[in-house]
């Protein structure tokens, strides 16, 4: 019989506390009229919070995928984004994102494989089954979240494109629509917002492609319909709102290295050790729950997934291959 | 109406009005502070917005002069210096925000992180350079250093105001988010070329 040896950040299938107890929690604390004082709440009361359509998942079973950490608040989540389709400041996509409209849509699979087409977002609820996966979330800047996701592997879809042996990247494709996303209009970004993944990176189990969160289909702000989430990366590696996944043979170009080489690489693995080239990244922020005079919490290796995903980058040099 | 004004600004309770007029952003932050309306990163948005009241401070206070001149407004002339105090004051606590909220005060993070980001060194030769305008506020710090000595330091407000602009645009070219800058600094372009414009002519009338 074979006896697993948890890794120091995956947590006991035990010390996990299910969505239906949280939630239970929740409702008996708002039974008791704490609504105001607790967080938790105060989440749950904020616009859109248990106001979109339910998108339940079943407890992942794919090591890592159920972090112990304390979750961020959905308010918290749904209110301080990066998505600079809708403007730059982190206040913006919550205020503009409305104007998106994520249905109908569909993802076009294409590139270097034997069975490219065209999924529309209902036959991609239905092509595997949801799990709720709880990652982190380290943003480039300095600050981090623990969000509940509702989705699947990513590699569940890219296997049924079934790519040949020329695709040795995946490249992700954003919406960029002027008349849904007023951010697009500005010139930040060189739109369409591009990302990729190398194929393993892209087929690791931890690799997710994400529908919904805290239980319900995904906030526009967070990149409805349907966005990446890849939590050993820093945050802009996950793509939001993807209309186009391309194998290709080509390392693709993302956005943000475009805009900065010397800033944003492609691998843009979290890595405490080096320092982007403007500030620290030993440490961060954890949103909603470090109080405002605690110090920042150390930041750690892949994002505290290394024994998931450290043998990926085997012999390579890190500090090169940013 | 011009007299309404005078006798007004002239009035005794104008410049306690506008020290608590002063007081008020500070106020209303520590109420959000503690009431948690400073959305999900509230050390962000603190340090944020008292960068945000010092540039405000800073551009009121050049705008004293223009406007006394240019209104006929002399009795402004008794504002400024409250005015450049709770500028100063706005700035300290800006960078103590800075230091302590986002660095933990850890004084050898904060060494390195002034080298690594040049728009924290020119936020802190801003604030360094505005301590002796600061210290120097008082009627015997004048009487003490002559006029005209008291004068010329004050003339450092001037490099101040462009230290800390590009400090703001150094912070913002990060997204390269410049709508804010801008406007700070077609502000700024007015009030520092109003300056160089009387001085010029001045020069022209003595010339003459």
């Amino acid at each position: 019989m074979l006896i697993r040896t948890p890794a120091p950040h995956e947590p006991l299938p035990s010390d996990i506390t299910p969505r239906s107890a949280y939630l239970n929690r929740r409702e008996a604390l708002a039974g008791l009229g704490l609504a105001a004082a607790s967080p938790l709440a105060l989440a749950q009361a904020a616009p859109g919070g248990g106001k979109l359509a339910k998108l339940p998942g079943a407890r992942s079973a794919v090591a890592g995928a159920l972090v112990m950490d304390k979750l961020t608040s959905y308010a918290d989540a749904s209110s301080y984004n990066n998505f600079y389709e809708f403007g730059t400041d982190k206040a913006d996509p919550a205020a503009h994102a409305h104007t998106l409209k994520a249905r109908p849509w569909t993802v076009s699979v294409e590139g270097e494989c034997a069975k490219p087409g065209r999924f529309d977002l209902d036959a991609l609820l239905k092509l595997s089954a949801m799990e709720e996966r709880i990652y982190r979330l380290r943003c480039v800047e300095g600050w981090s979240m623990v969000i509940p996701w509702v989705g699947y592997s990513l590699a569940e879809l890219l296997k049924k494109a079934e790519p040949t042996s020329k695709a040795k990247y995946v490249e992700f494709t954003s919406l960029a629509d002027k008349s849904q996303m007023p951010g697009v209009r500005s010139g930040v970004l060189d739109w369409p917002y591009i990302e990729g993944l190398r194929i393993d990176e892209a087929m690791h189990p931890l690799a997710m492609l994400v529908f919904g969160m805290y239980g319900e289909v995904l906030p526009n702000q967070n990149g409805a319909p349907l966005r990446l989430a890849v939590p050993w990366k820093y945050g802009f590696k996950s793509a939001k709102s993807i209309v186009r996944i391309r194998f290709v043979e080509k390392e693709p170009l993302s956005s943000w290295t475009k805009a900065a080489q010397q800033e944003y690489g492609f691998y843009s693995n979290v890595n405490p050790n080096v320092s982007h080239p403007r500030w620290s990244q030993a440490s961060e922020r954890r949103i909603g729950e470090d109080g405002l005079f605690a110090k920042k919490r150390p930041t750690l290796m892949f994002n505290g997934y290394e024994a998931q995903v450290g043998q990926l980058y085997a012999g390579m040099d890190l500090k090169k291959n940013y | 109406m011009k007299r309404l004004l005078t006798t007004a600004l002239l009035s005794r309770a104008a410049k306690p009005v506008l020290f608590l007029v002063c007081l008020l952003p500070l106020a209303w932050l520590v109420y959000a502070a503690a009431t948690r309306q400073l959305g999900a990163n509230p050390a962000e948005a603190l340090i944020r917005r008292l960068g945000d009241w010092t540039l405000r401070g800073l551009w009121l206070t050049l705008a004293i002069t223009p406007l006394r001149e240019l209104a006929g407004l002399a009795a402004l002339a008794r504002f400024r210096r409250m005015l450049g105090v709770f500028t100063f004051t706005y700035a300290s606590l800006h960078l103590l925000a800075y230091g302590w909220l986002d660095m933990g005060l850890d004084f050898g993070d904060i060494a390195v992180d002034i080298a690594k980001r040049p728009f924290i060194l020119m936020g802190f030769t801003a604030w360094l350079l505005m301590a002796p305008l600061a210290a120097t506020s008082f009627n015997k710090a004048i009487k003490a250093l002559g006029a005209k000595r008291w004068q010329a330091l004050h003339k450092a407000v001037y490099a101040v105001s462009v230290i800390t602009l590009l400090h703001f645009i150094w912070m913002r070219a990060g997204k390269h988010n410049f709508a804010e800058p801008t406007v700070y600094g077609v502000i700024l372009t007015v009030l520092l070329g109003w300056r160089l414009w009387k001085r010029a002519s001045a020069k022209r009338v003595r010339l003459g």
